[in-house]
C-alpha cells in the first residue's frame, strides 16, 4: 500500500492534545493512511479522528526534546500536539505534511471509505436532471432538455443534460457555446412559477476588442422573453473589469446587439481576492489581543462582510427583477462558475420556498453548484491557513453558505434546516469521507467513477437519524418571497463558523436545546389534549346513549 | 396647554429614515405627546412620541413639498416630517420647544400620569423594592458590618441614601473624617456583600489627596474595611478612571490613594473614560448607523472610530476584575471614580450581577438598579436630560450599563430571567419621566419632590406585564452551575446592539423573531397544561358523578396583558381616542400592527411590498417608452440598481 512509505512513524505514546475550551487529552497518536488518531485508551474520553485531508497547514516548534506540532484545519480549528522526542515529532510532522497534500484524487479517503450505515437511498441517484425537468414540464412547455453536451464536448464544465428554450435547436446551442467563455452558453437556472419569469446563467460572451457578435446567442436569450418584454443581464463584475476582459477575448453584451436587455453591473470580487479575504478574516478571529479597535479594523480590512453584503445585494436584485419587475434575468461573470452561481442560487432561496426545505436545498446545491460545474476540488483545496503557493483556491461556496445563514438569521422560521446543515456542508466541501464534492464538474466525476467507488454525502445526510440534527424546530412553511435586509447593521459575523473554535459553545448549545425542548413539549401537550378530548367525547356519547336508552 | 399653538396639522408627510418611502398623515400635538396618524384608513399607523423622549429638533430649509422637521428621540427613534406650510411647522416647532423643556419638576409627565390606581396600589408599587431587605438577603448587618445612622438627616453626604452600611469598627468620627476627605462627602460604604467569602464591595468617591494630603480617618476607614474580611490581608482599591485623568485631578486637590499611606491596599487603575467621552462616543455611533445606504466598510470603520464597543468592553473588563477579586481571591474591593456615581455605579452593579444570580432575575435586577443607581445617587436627572439641563452633564452612562447586561445575555442565554426587551423597556422609561423612580438626582431630592406620594413606580408597572419580558429559555438551575458568570472578553464577542439603537427602524430587523416564537410556545405550553388538567378532572368526574352541571373549562383564549412597545413583541393597538381620553401611555401602533401575531411575517418585505413604494412603477414606465434616459437610478428596497 502506497501510504505505508509515507508514514515514517505510525505510533507515538505520551502525546498531549491541546485544544482551546476543551480538556487536554494525553494518549497515543496513530497515523493511518487517511487519519490522524489520538486516543487516551480510556473509556469515556473523546478520541480525536482527524482526516489528513482536513489539515490545511502545520507548524513545528521545539522546546528541548519536546516537540510541538500545531495543526491548522480547513474547518478553521487549530489544535496542538505535544510529542515527546524530537525525531518522533519530525517524523510525524513530515508524514502529516505528505499525507495531507496528496495530489492524486484517487488516493483520497472517499475511495477507501466504507459506510458503517446501511445506504437506504443512494444519494448519487437522488437528483437527476430528468426529475427536475418533469416539474418544469408540468408548468410550461417553453423549455426542452437538450443532449447536445452528451459527451461534454460542447461545454466541458456543464452536465450532459441542459434545459434550454424549446425553439432553439442543438446546432444553435453549439454556436452560442462557441461565443461564451468555456462553452458555457445560457441555460435555464430557475423558473418562477408565479409569473413565468426565468433566471438563466452563462459565462461571459467572447466579444473581444472588436465587438464580435453571435446571432444564435442573441436568439437564444431572446427566446426566453415574451413578446414586447425585456429582461435584465446581471454582470457580476464592475463595468471596468468587464471592459478589461475584452482585451483577453471576453467582454459583455453590447446594447446594440441585445436591445431587449438592460445590463446591470455589480461588484462581486474575483476568487483570488475572496481567498485573501478569508485568510484575513480568520486571522482576525484568531487574534487573541482583546483590543476592540484592533478587532474591528481587522474585521473591516478583511472585507469579508463587504463581500457578503455585495453578493446578497446582487442576489436580491436578481430576485427583484424576477418577482417585482416581472422580467427575466441572465446572470454571468467571467467563467460563470463562481459569482454567477452564488447569485442564481441565493436568488432562488429568496424566491422559492422549496429551496428552504432540506430536500430542496440539497437539490439546489446539486443543481446550481455540483452539476453547474463549480470547481469544488480547485476552490476547496486549501482553506484559511493556506500559505503562499495558492492556485485557484477560493471560499466561493463558503460565502454562499454565509449568505444563506444571513437569510436564515433574518427568517429563522422559514427554513426547514438549521445552521448545522450549513456548517456541515462547509466541512464536507473541504474534507470529507464522501465523494460528493470531489472533482470539478460532472465530466470529471464521471471519469473518477465516483458514483460507483464512493459514497454520496446525501446518502448519509438523508438518513432519518442524521436529518434530525439538521431540522429547524421553528420551521413553519412560508410560501412567500423573503426579502432580507442588507444593511450592514443587519449582517452579522457567522460565529458558528468563524468563532466556532474560539469560544465555549456550551451555554449556547444548552440554550438551543432548551428551545427545542419547549417546542417538543408543546407538540406533546397538543397530542395529549387531543387524545383526552377524544376520550371525553367518546365517554359523552356513550353516556348519552345510555341516557337515551333509559 | 397654553403652549400649544397648533394642536393639529393635516397633510403631513412622514419620511422613512432609510428608504424613499413616505406616508401622509395628520400630526396632533397634545400636552404630553406628539402623535402622527397615517391618513390611509386601512393600515393607519400611529406614532406616539412623548415630549420627554425628544432629544433634539431641527427645522431644515424649506423644500417644494414643505418644511422638513427632524426629530431625534432619546430612545433612538428618528422621525422626519415634512409639513406643508412653513407657518404650521414653525408653530409646532416652537410649541414643542417649550413643551420639551420643562422648567420645573412639576411639569414632568410623571406628575400628571394616572394609571387609574388607588393610593393603596400606588403605595404597594413603591413598597415592591425594599433595600433593607436586600442587605439582609446578602447577610448584612452581621458581625462585621452594621447599619449606621450617620446620614439619617443627609448631613454627612447629601447624595447618599439615609441608610448606609459600614464596618463595625468604623466609628462615627472616622466616618465623618473620611467623608470630609472624599469628593462630595461620598465616603466608603458597603454596596454588596459576598457572603461565601465575607468579602465586601464598597464604593466611594475620589480622595481629596492632591499631591500630598492625607487623612488618618480615611486611612482608618479603609483599614476597617480590610479588617472586616478575614479571608484576605489586603483590599483592592479600584480607581475606574484612566490614570491620566486621576493624575490631572490631583492638581485640583483631588486624586487617588497613595499606596504608601494606606496599609494593605492594592491599587489599580481601570481606565473607563469620563462622561464627556462617552457622550461623544454615542453621538458618533448614532451618526454612523444613521447614515443612509451605509457601506460595510463605513459601518465597521465608524463603529471602531466611535469607540463605543471599546468603552463597553472597558466597563465589562472592570466588572470582571471586581468579580474575580471578590469571588476567587476573597478580597474586599473599594471602587471609586471621581464622584463615584457614574463609572463606580456601572462597575459595582455589573460586578454584583456577575457574582450574584439573584440580580439576573427580574425582581433582582430591579433591586440592583434601585440600589446601585437610584439610591446611591446616579444623577439621572442630569445624565438623562430631564429638566432644563446642562448639556455637558448628559451622558449615556446608564445605557452603557444596560448594554453590558445585554452583552452578557448574548453569551449566557439561560442565565437571565428577562429578555432584552426588559432592558429596552427600562431604557425607554428612564427617559420617559412617566414614572417617579428615575426623577431627580438623589434620594434626598426625591423625598423633597414627594415622588412616592405624587407619582407611580415603574417596577410595579413592569411586573404587571412581566410575562412580556420573560426569557423563555431561562433556567433557574443555570445559577447553580454558574453562580459566577465568567464572560469572554475577547473583542469579537462584543456585538452591536441593533435592537436598542435601531429599535424603531423596522427594516433593520429579522423579519421573524425567535424570541417571540419561543415565548408563544411557552405561553401555549402553560395553557395546554391547564387544559390537560381540566380535561383530566372532567374525565375523572365523568366516571363518578352524572351531575347535569358541566364543569367549567378553563378559558382557552385567555387575553394576555399588553405587549411591550417593541418591534419584536409588538403592542396591542388601542384606538387613538381611547388613549387620548386616558392620556394613558404611549402606544406605538406602527409596530403593533406590523407584528400582530396573525400577520404573516414573510409578507413584511424589505421595504414594503408594493411596487409603488419602491419606485418600480418608474422602471416599468421607462421600459415601455422609447425615450430612455441614459442612466436610470432606482432605489430598490435592498439594492441600488444602476442601468
Amino acid at each position: 500500500m502506497e501510504f505505508a512509505e509515507l508514514i515514517k512513524t505510525p505510533r507515538v505514546d505520551g502525546v498531549v492534545l491541546r485544544r482551546p475550551f476543551m480538556p487536554t487529552v494525553e494518549g497515543t497518536l496513530c497515523l493511518t493512511g487517511h487519519h490522524l488518531i489520538l486516543s487516551s485508551r480510556q473509556d469515556n474520553t473523546e478520541e480525536l479522528w482527524l482526516l489528513h485531508a482536513n489539515i490545511d497547514s502545520t507548524e513545528k516548534r521545539f522546546v528541548g526534546s519536546l516537540g510541538t506540532i500545531i495543526v491548522k484545519c480547513k474547518d478553521l480549528r487549530v489544535i496542538q500536539l505535544d510529542i515527546p522526542g524530537m525525531e518522533e515529532c519530525l517524523n510525524i510532522a513530515s508524514s502529516i505534511e505528505a499525507l495531507s497534500t496528496l495530489d492524486s484524487v484517487s488516493l483520497m479517503y472517499p475511495f477507501f471509505y466504507r459506510p458503517l450505515f446501511e445506504v437506504i437511498e443512494d444519494g448519487w441517484q437522488s437528483f437527476v436532471p430528468e426529475e427536475s425537468f418533469k416539474d418544469l414540464e408540468s408548468m410550461t412547455d417553453e423549455w426542452r432538455l437538450s443532449e447536445v453536451n452528451k459527451d461534454f464536448s460542447v461545454c466541458p464544465s456543464y452536465p450532459s443534460l441542459l434545459t434550454v428554450p424549446r425553439d432553439i435547436d442543438d446546432e444553435s446551442l453549439c454556436k452560442a457555446a462557441s461565443f461564451r467563455h468555456g462553452g458555457r452558453f445560457p441555460v435555464l437556472s430557475y423558473y418562477h412559477k408565479k409569473n413565468g419569469m426565468v433566471i438563466m446563467r452563462a459565462a461571459q460572451p467572447l466579444t473581444g476588442t472588436n465587438g464580435r457578435r453571435c446571432k444564435e446567442d442573441e436568439k437564444l436569450i431572446n427566446a426566453t422573453l415574451c413578446a414586447g418584454k425585456r429582461g435584465y443581464i446581471i454582470d457580476t463584475r464592475t463595468i471596468a473589469v468587464a471592459q478589461q476582459a475584452k482585451a483577453r477575448g471576453g467582454g459583455f453584451e453590447q446594447e446594440a446587439n441585445y436591445p431587449q436587455w438592460r445590463r446591470i453591473h455589480k461588484a462581486i470580487e474575483r476568487s483570488n481576492v475572496l481567498q485573501d479575504s478569508l485568510i484575513k478574516l480568520v486571522e482576525a478571529c484568531n487574534d487573541q489581543s482583546h483590543s476592540m479597535d484592533r478587532w474591528l479594523s481587522k474585521l473591516e480590512a478583511s472585507n469579508w462582510q463587504s463581500n457578503v453584503k455585495e453578493i446578497l445585494t446582487t442576489a436580491c436584485l436578481a430576485a427583484q427583477c424576477i418577482d417585482r419587475e416581472g422580467a427575466s434575468v441572465l446572470v454571468h461573470g467571467t467563467e460563470g462558475t463562481d459569482s454567477t452561481l452564488q447569485v442564481t442560487s441565493l436568488a432562488q432561496i429568496i424566491l422559492d420556498p422549496a429551496c428552504r426545505t432540506i430536500r430542496g436545498f440539497e437539490v439546489l446545491i446539486e443543481r446550481e453548484w455540483l452539476q453547474a460545474g463549480h470547481p469544488f476540488q480547485q476552490r476547496c483545496a486549501q482553506s484559511a491557513y493556506s500559505n503562499g503557493k495558492l492556485r485557484s483556491e477560493a471560499p466561493v461556496f463558503l460565502l454562499f453558505l454565509d449568505c444563506v445563514w444571513q437569510i436564515l438569521r433574518q427568517f429563522p422560521c422559514s427554513f426547514q434546516f438549521n445552521e448545522n446543515l450549513l456548517i456541515m456542508l462547509f466541512e464536507h466541501a473541504y474534507a470529507s469521507q464522501f465523494g460528493t464534492f470531489l472533482g470539478n464538474c460532472v465530466a470529471e466525476r464521471g471519469k473518477l467513477q465516483l458514483s460507483q467507488k464512493t459514497v454520496s454525502l446525501w446518502s448519509w445526510v438523508n438518513r432519518p437519524q442524521e436529518l434530525e440534527r439538521f431540522l429547524n424546530p421553528l420551521y413553519e412553511p412560508n410560501n412567500l418571497v423573503i426579502w432580507p435586509s442588507v444593511a450592514p447593521q443587519s449582517l452579522l459575523l457567522w460565529e458558528g463558523v468563524f468563532l466556532r473554535w474560539n469560544r465555549s459553545t456550551k451555554c449556547l448549545d444548552e440554550a438551543y436545546q432548551e428551545m427545542v425542548h419547549i417546542i417538543e413539549y408543546n407538540k406533546e401537550l397538543q397530542n395529549k389534549v387531543n387524545s383526552l378530548r377524544r376520550q371525553l367525547a367518546q365517554l359523552e356519547t356513550e353516556d348519552k346513549m345510555v341516557a337515551d336508552l333509559k | 396647554m397654553e403652549h400649544i399653538r397648533t394642536p393639529k396639522v393635516e397633510q403631513v408627510k412622514l419620511l422613512d429614515r432609510f428608504s424613499n418611502k413616505s406616508v401622509i398623515g395628520t400630526l396632533h400635538l397634545t400636552a404630553t405627546h406628539l402623535i402622527f396618524v397615517e391618513s390611509n384608513s386601512t393600515s393607519a399607523q400611529e406614532i406616539w412620541i412623548l415630549h420627554h423622549h425628544i432629544a433634539s429638533m431641527e427645522k431644515l430649509s424649506l423644500t417644494t413639498s414643505g418644511c422638513p422637521l427632524l426629530i431625534q428621540c432619546r430612545n433612538f427613534r428618528l422621525v422626519h416630517f415634512v409639513i406643508p406650510r412653513e407657518r404650521d411647522c414653525h408653530d409646532i416647532y416652537s410649541s414643542l420647544l417649550r413643551l420639551l423643556r420643562p422648567v420645573s419638576y412639576d411639569e414632568l409627565y410623571a406628575f400628571s400620569y394616572n394609571p387609574k390606581q388607588n393610593d393603596q396600589q400606588r403605595e404597594e408599587g413603591w413598597q415592591l423594592i425594599d433595600l433593607a431587605a436586600e442587605f439582609e438577603r446578602m447577610g448584612v448587618p452581621c458581625d462585621q458590618w452594621q447599619l449606621t445612622d450617620v446620614n439619617r438627616e443627609y448631613k454627612v453626604c447629601e447624595t447618599y441614601p439615609r441608610d448606609l452600611y459600614v464596618p463595625i469598627t468604623a466609628s462615627k468620627p472616622i466616618i465623618v473624617g473620611s467623608s470630609k476627605f472624599r469628593s462630595k462627602g461620598r465616603f466608603p460604604v458597603l454596596t454588596y456583600f459576598y457572603q461565601e467569602k465575607k468579602a465586601a464591595v464598597c464604593r466611594c468617591s475620589q480622595p481629596l489627596s492632591g499631591f500630598s494630603a492625607r487623612c488618618l480617618e480615611d486611612e482608618h476607614m479603609l483599614q476597617a474595611i480590610s479588617k472586616a474580611n478575614h479571608n484576605s490581608r489586603y483590599i483592592y482599591v479600584m480607581d475606574t478612571r484612566p490614570k491620566l485623568n486621576a493624575l490631572a485631578n490631583r492638581a485640583a486637590g483631588k486624586g487617588y490613594e497613595n499606596e504608601d499611606n494606606y496599609s494593605n491596599i492594592r491599587f489599580q487603575f481601570v481606565g473607563i473614560e469620563n462622561i464627556h467621552v462617552m457622550r461623544g462616543s454615542l453621538q458618533k455611533l448614532l451618526e454612523v448607523v444613521g447614515t443612509r445606504s451605509l457601506s460595510m466598510t463605513d459601518y465597521l470603520v465608524g463603529l471602531e472610530n466611535s469607540g463605543w464597543l471599546r468603552h463597553i468592553k472597558a466597563i465589562m473588563d472592570a466588572a470582571i476584575f471586581l468579580a474575580k477579586a471578590v469571588t476567587v481571591e476573597g478580597a474586599s474591593v473599594l471602587v471609586h471614580c471621581s464622584d463615584g456615581w457614574d463609572r463606580t455605579a456601572q462597575v459595582c452593579a455589573l460586578g454584583s450581577l456577575l457574582m450574584d444570580p439573584y440580580y439576573r432575575t427580574i425582581k433582582g435586577f430591579m433591586v440592583l438598579i434601585e440600589k446601585d443607581w437610584i439610591s446611591f445617587g446616579h444623577k439621572f436627572a442630569d445624565r438623562c436630560d430631564q429638566l432644563d439641563p446642562d448639556q455637558k452633564e448628559v451622558s449615556p452612562i446608564f445605557t452603557q450599563f444596560l448594554e453590558c447586561v445585554w452583552q452578557l445575555t448574548e453569551q449566557f442565554p439561560q442565565a437571565f430571567e428577562f429578555s432584552e426587551w426588559f432592558l429596552i423597556q427600562i431604557h425607554e422609561h428612564v427617559h420617559s419621566c412617566q414614572f417617579g423612580n428615575f426623577l431627580g438626582n438623589s434620594q434626598r431630592q426625591r423625598e423633597v419632590l414627594q415622588l412616592k406620594e405624587r407619582t407611580y413606580s415603574l417596577w410595579a408597572h413592569l411586573l404587571s406585564e412581566k410575562q412580556n419580558y420573560m426569557n423563555p429559555v431561562y433556567s433557574p438551575s443555570f445559577a447553580e452551575s454558574h453562580p459566577v458568570l465568567e464572560p469572554s472578553t475577547q473583542a469579537c464577542h462584543f456585538k452591536f446592539w441593533r435592537n436598542m439603537y435601531h429599535q424603531y427602524d423596522r427594516s433593520m430587523h429579522p423579519r421573524q423573531s425567535i424570541l417571540k416564537q419561543v415565548l408563544t410556545f411557552k405561553e401555549s405550553n402553560r395553557e395546554l397544561e391547564g387544559t390537560v388538567q381540566a380535561l383530566k378532572t372532567k374525565l375523572q368526574k365523568f366516571g363518578v358523578s352524572t351531575s347535569p352541571l358541566k364543569p367549567q373549562t378553563p378559558p382557552r383564549d385567555r387575553s394576555l396583558p399588553p405587549r411591550p412597545q417593541s418591534l419584536i413583541l409588538g403592542a396591542p393597538l388601542l384606538s387613538r381616542k381611547e388613549v387620548q381620553q386616558e392620556e394613558d401611555e404611549e402606544v406605538f401602533g406602527e409596530e403593533a400592527r406590523e407584528d400582530a401575531p396573525a400577520s404573516t411575517d414573510g409578507e413584511r418585505t424589505v421595504e414594503g411590498s408594493s411596487a409603488t413604494e419602491n419606485g418600480y412603477g418608474e422602471l416599468t414606465g421607462s421600459f415601455g417608452s422609447k425615450n430612455e434616459p441614459a442612466v436610470v437610478t432606482l432605489e430598490f428596497g435592498v439594492a441600488r440598481m444602476t442601468c
